[in-house]
């Protein structure tokens, strides 16, 4: 394609666009280098001279690395299990053609619509029966469940389209089932597989109601939760709270930046079915 | 039946035929059942169940009630005036979100030079939680007059639009759609991008050949063979539109007033603040049904379009 003067004003224009859009980064970022002083008299200015102290101080009050540590544990066990659990399910429904095996599939997308919300209250009870309130059992039983529709649907799309005679040879030379799945099947799933654990691992590890209602008050609430407590808390200290918000926003900013092409890949490609 | 005979014989007997390729067992899928059934359909069955009854929340104490519930949501004004804001909180998000997602791809899938840059920017908001999201805009909407968004209107001479973005009544609805726009938009230009990647160059070059200018190019070639990725554009901010909580309670807990509550945030007071879990269902099963009833319709309608574009 040639670098036309249209093209240079489109530049310009999406430029323009990116600058809007930027808007809100630019607040949070100059409030969050700025002291009390500075905010309440030039609240849109650059900060001068940027001051750092508040981000030292909303680590330890928002007690984010232990936080990091509770939402790591959480979502890295839920999406292995998602991916174990997923991939093994799905693989028999892709390569069996009976009705109990479609019925299965038809339930499993029934999932994808129904909004937690029904059976919320009733799962608070079950969790608090098996007494699992306020651990990361609970937690990550909860994460597998929920998301089990979704990846049930983007591995039987993605088995489907898979030549069904790969495991063949395996079973006839003496494989079990088991061990064709996990040296023959399994390897050939890694394109859906990263799709699964990207998606899979922004969503559980962005949640914010759940673990509020499951872990509130337990010492295991993942970063979303902390950030909700220390926000409310420190309401009117703008820049503590900015800070805080930067360094709870960071990991996964990171982890974006170096993943991009396959996070912006796998959320195409997994909702394009 | 046959399967769980069969699987009770020795192993070679299991490796029946059916589409071309040995019949993986049927225990592979039992684990994903059990913790589905488990975590998804028994709460969502009891959920349903317990929209009939009176049941306080507290203990297994409750009475079947009929469909009183139901009727005491049609004259609860509260659930009422959220139903009518999760619908227009939906409409609007819709429709704006996926006009500028489509709008956004359109620009990027061209050859500007911060074509990859900007893909970036526009996504990244994506993947943070919406929790931050949310507080990252009560900053922007700050109520003060020489703050966050009124500051930069002033700054540009827009000063007249300063408003209590998330005080007033009549805009903090609009506050909060915007918010999830801002961070959702994104999200659509994926799609779209990926929708853009599958148009094929060569139609784009003949129909300029025939003189087809850049609208009548997008109207009849690029629109069209975009139809999968807005049926599932739609779908998605959908129902997402329509279980909007955690934006809500973030930013204004359902107020100024009722003014911001959904039938997401209805639900969650009426369970965990009043104590009315039998009501709280039955909300939940209301937004159930509209999210199912939307969806279905959407999927004929959009899936027809497809085909025949």
């Amino acid at each position: 394609m040639k670098y036309r003067p249209r093209t240079f004003l489109l530049e310009l224009v999406m430029i323009a666009v990116a600058v809007g859009f930027l808007f809100p980064v630019y607040v949070l970022v100059t409030l969050a280098f700025k002291d009390q002083q500075q905010i309440a008299n030039e609240p849109l200015s650059l900060p001068s001279p940027p001051s750092v102290s508040s981000f030292g101080e909303a680590w330890r009050s928002a007690g984010l690395d232990s936080a990091l540590l509770n939402s790591t544990l959480i979502t890295v066990a839920s999406v292995l299990l998602l991916i174990a659990l997923g991939s093994l399910a799905a693989y028999f429904l892709a390569r069996t053609a009976t009705r109990l095996s479609y019925s299965l599939y038809i339930l499993f997308l029934v999932g994808i619509i129904l909004p937690f919300q029904l059976g919320m209250i009733p799962l608070y009870q079950l969790v608090d029966d098996l007494g699992l309130l306020g651990t990361y059992q609970g937690m990550i039983l909860f994460y597998t469940g929920i998301q089990l529709p979704f990846t049930v649907f983007l591995y039987t799309g993605f088995i489907r389209s898979l030549p069904a005679d790969y495991t063949n040879a395996a079973l006839i030379d003496g494989a079990s089932h088991l061990q064709a799945f996990a040296h023959v099947i399994f390897p050939l799933l890694r394109p859906i597989t990263g799709t699964v654990l990207i998606l899979n691992a922004v969503q559980i590890w962005n949640d914010f109601f759940t673990p509020l209602l499951y872990l509130g008050g337990s010492g295991h609430e993942t970063v979303p939760v902390r950030v909700f407590a220390f926000v409310n808390q420190y309401t009117s200290n703008y820049g503590l709270v900015a800070a805080g918000l930067i360094l709870a926003a960071l990991p996964i900013l990171l982890l974006f930046l170096f993943l991009q092409r396959y996070v912006i890949r796998g959320f195409a490609s997994g909702l394009k079915g | 039946m046959t399967a769980s005979v069969a699987a009770a014989r020795p192993e070679v007997a299991r490796r029946t035929r059916r589409r071309g390729g040995i019949v993986p067992p049927w225990w592979f899928a039992v684990p994903a059942i059990l913790v589905y059934a488990l975590v998804v359909l028994y709460p969502s069955i009891a959920g349903a169940g317990s929209a009939f009854t009176d049941w306080s929340g507290i203990g297994e104490a409750k009475s079947f009630v009929g469909a009183d519930n139901f009727k005491q949501l049609l004259r609860d004004d509260q659930a009422l005036g959220a139903l009518r804001n999760t619908l227009l909180l939906t409409v609007a998000i819709v429709v704006v979100q996926n006009a500028l997602g489509l709008l956004l791809a359109l620009g990027v899938h061209t050859g500007i030079k911060s074509r990859l840059m900007l893909r970036l920017v526009f996504f990244a908001p994506v993947v943070v939680s919406p929790v931050m999201v949310s507080f990252l805009w009560k900053f922007v909407y700050n109520p003060a007059p020489d703050a966050g968004l009124n500051a930069a209107l002033g700054a540009v001479g827009l000063g007249s639009l300063r408003q209590d973005w998330l005080g007033n009544p009549s805009i903090a609805l609009w506050s909060v759609a915007f918010t999830v726009i801002w961070q959702c938009a994104g999200y659509s230009m994926v799609i779209f991008l990926a929708g853009l990647e599958g148009v094929p160059a060569e139609l784009h070059e003949s129909a300029m050949v025939d003189g087809a200018g850049t609208v009548a190019r997008f109207r009849h070639i690029t629109w069209p063979l975009l139809a999968p990725a807005v049926t599932i554009n739609v779908m998605l901010s959908t129902v997402g539109g329509l279980t909007l909580f955690t934006q809500i309670i973030a930013m204004t807990n359902g107020g100024p007033g009722y003014a911001t509550d959904t039938l997401s945030t209805v639900l969650y007071k009426q369970a965990f603040v009043f104590g009315k879990f039998g009501y709280s269902t039955a909300v939940a099963l209301v937004l159930a049904v509209f999210v199912a009833a939307v969806s279905f319709l959407q999927i004929g309608y959009l899936r027809s379009r497809e085909t025949t574009a």
